[in-house]
């Protein structure tokens, strides 16, 4: 049990994909414009990691080391394709707003990252909650960048006006400018916060050294445990 | 004795200028543009210098105090981007405007990256082209005489004559600092005379302007023509006051004509060939990114390592 909270605290807090490990930044940038967006490319990314960790851990002792690469991207590309087939029958105008970044979502390296350093290596139920903390990680840290540019760019919150209509807003935070701005002070603040964490009783002193080809300090080779 | 035994650490030589000196004689150089702008504008020239200038200055001390710095507001640095940016928002803007422009352009562009001399991008043409994002309608709204009047840039675009004289003058419409060009070269010999900045940057930069537009903006070697072109829009001031500044232009002399040049493509491309008839601030900002790779490029070699005898 402790080893699926931890799974999803490292997944949200400690190795937040976007904002800690800075993966997935294609769609991250792209689709952020408006909190809405967010949620929904959080969690159709969040279904097919767990899905695909799910089938990935599964098939971890069949799939032959040396294709191991091809493997994963043919189970994930067949997520990613059940996903966007279910959205544009099911939710058309989230398919319309993701547009191509719902296929891309094959290429997204938190998926891949996930299934080489963890998944497939790690039993099966550690592995869904993986999936599940990382998702949950990707969907908090697009959500609030999504927030974010909405309100200043738009002047509303999950589609939610709250300004008067003529009211000028700072229109470059939902155009591509302002998806830098805001992931950069975001991802400074999660810094601010982890460093102060650091200090009262060590954020790395937790980390056993199979992860470390997904971790945010790689290059520590486990130093950071003694 | 006492004199030659005290060793101390380099440098030796050290500028007769202080930044603070060299700061405020910026501002004594930008007073004559700032003030045809008042006597041509109006009050609401003023209130936007005024605000924009107290909005950077304060915006500096709230942030060190806050980052827990040390304050450095003396260096006058803050109040020359504030009367910059002012200098470049069109008259009648609201006051808000220069608020939101100067909190960018000090923090964000500033700050952010370490304070003065580590900004990648001269603070207050970032806080101009932010605002031109943002508010695109408001930034190019020129009224003048009280009626909504186009820039000579604009007229010119669209084929109609100017008359040179008032251009030179200044009595036309434009941003607060820019229209008249006999105030901003008068700062301007303030500067070169005390020797804040040399001809390297704003001459390869005019020259290079000019020779793009006679080639390729389709009407040929009209002296008219290019003359409304150099002073009609903020070219002017951009060269002298906003392409020179210390922390975004190259250290060395090769490198500032190469700049120069970069200035020069980039405005006349911008001004011939994009939707908008003017494209100073973006190509400033676009060429102060390009700085660093232009240092590397011109960095001299030392003697006998390769360089030239």
């Amino acid at each position: 049990m402790s080893k699926v909270i931890e799974r999803l605290y490292n997944g949200i807090i400690k190795e937040n994909p976007t904002l800690v490990l800075m993966l997935g930044m294609c769609p991250t940038l792209a689709v952020t414009t408006s909190a809405i967006n967010g949620v929904g490319m959080g969690l159709t990314t969040t279904v097919v990691l767990i899905m695909s960790n799910l089938l990935i851990s599964m098939l971890r002792k069949v799939i032959p080391d040396s294709v191991r690469i091809p493997a994963f991207i043919v189970i994930i590309a067949s997520f990613v394709t059940i996903v966007q087939l279910l959205l544009q029958a099911y939710i058309p105008s989230l398919y319309d707003a993701l547009g191509i970044y719902i296929p891309l979502i094959v290429v997204n390296c938190i998926i891949l990252g996930r299934a080489e350093a963890y998944a497939s290596k790690n039993k099966v139920i550690p592995s869904v909650f993986d999936g599940i903390g990382m998702g949950l990680g990707f969907t908090l840290g697009l959500t609030l960048i999504g927030l974010v540019r909405e309100i200043l760019g738009a002047g509303s919150a999950f589609g939610f006006k709250f300004i008067p209509e003529d009211f000028p807003t700072l229109t470059i935070f939902i155009l591509a400018p302002g998806a830098f701005f805001v992931l950069a002070i975001l991802t400074a603040l999660m810094n601010k916060v982890k460093a102060s964490a650091g200090k009262n009783g060590g954020a790395v002193a937790q980390c056993d050294e199979s992860m470390c080809a997904g971790c945010s300090m790689k290059g520590c080779m486990g130093r950071s445990v003694k | 004795m006492n004199e030659l035994l005290n060793v101390s650490a380099g440098p030796h030589v050290r500028s007769k200028y202080s930044t603070d000196k060299i700061m405020g004689l910026v501002l004594l150089s930008l007073m004559p543009a700032a003030g045809y702008g008042i006597y041509h504008f109006g009050v609401n020239a003023a209130i936007l210098i005024v605000v924009s200038v107290l909005t950077c200055v304060l915006t500096e001390l709230i942030y060190e105090l806050v980052m827990k710095q040390d304050i450095t507001i003396s260096d006058l640095s803050a109040a020359v981007t504030g009367l910059l940016l002012a200098l470049n928002m069109p008259p009648t803007a609201a006051w808000w405007l220069p608020v939101i422009g100067g909190v960018f352009a000090i923090v964000f562009v500033k700050m952010l990256f370490g304070g003065l001399g580590q900004n990648f991008m001269n603070p207050a043409l970032a806080g101009r082209c932010f605002l031109v994002i943002c508010f695109a309608a408001r930034m190019t709204d020129f009224n003048y005489d009280g009626m909504t009047s186009a820039t000579p840039l604009m007229m010119i675009r669209t084929g109609s004559s100017v008359n040179v004289r008032d251009m030179v003058f200044g009595n036309i419409a434009g941003t607060v600092g820019e229209t008249s060009v006999i105030a901003i070269v008068a700062g301007a010999c303030i500067m070169l005379a005390f020797g804040i900045i040399d001809l390297k940057v704003p001459a390869s930069y005019i020259i290079t302007f000019v020779i793009f537009m006679g080639l390729f903006a389709g009407r040929g070697w009209d002296v008219n023509y290019l003359t409304a072109q150099l002073a009609g829009g903020g070219l002017m001031l951009g060269a002298f006051f906003m392409a020179t500044d210390y922390a975004t232009c190259p250290i060395t002399d090769r490198g500032k004509i190469f700049y120069g040049i970069c200035l020069g493509l980039m405005t006349g491309i911008f001004r011939c060939f994009s939707s908008s008839a003017e494209g100073v601030s973006f190509a400033i900002v676009f060429c102060n990114l390009l700085v660093p790779l232009i240092e590397k490029l011109t960095l001299p070699k030392c003697f006998g390592k390769g360089g030239e005898v």
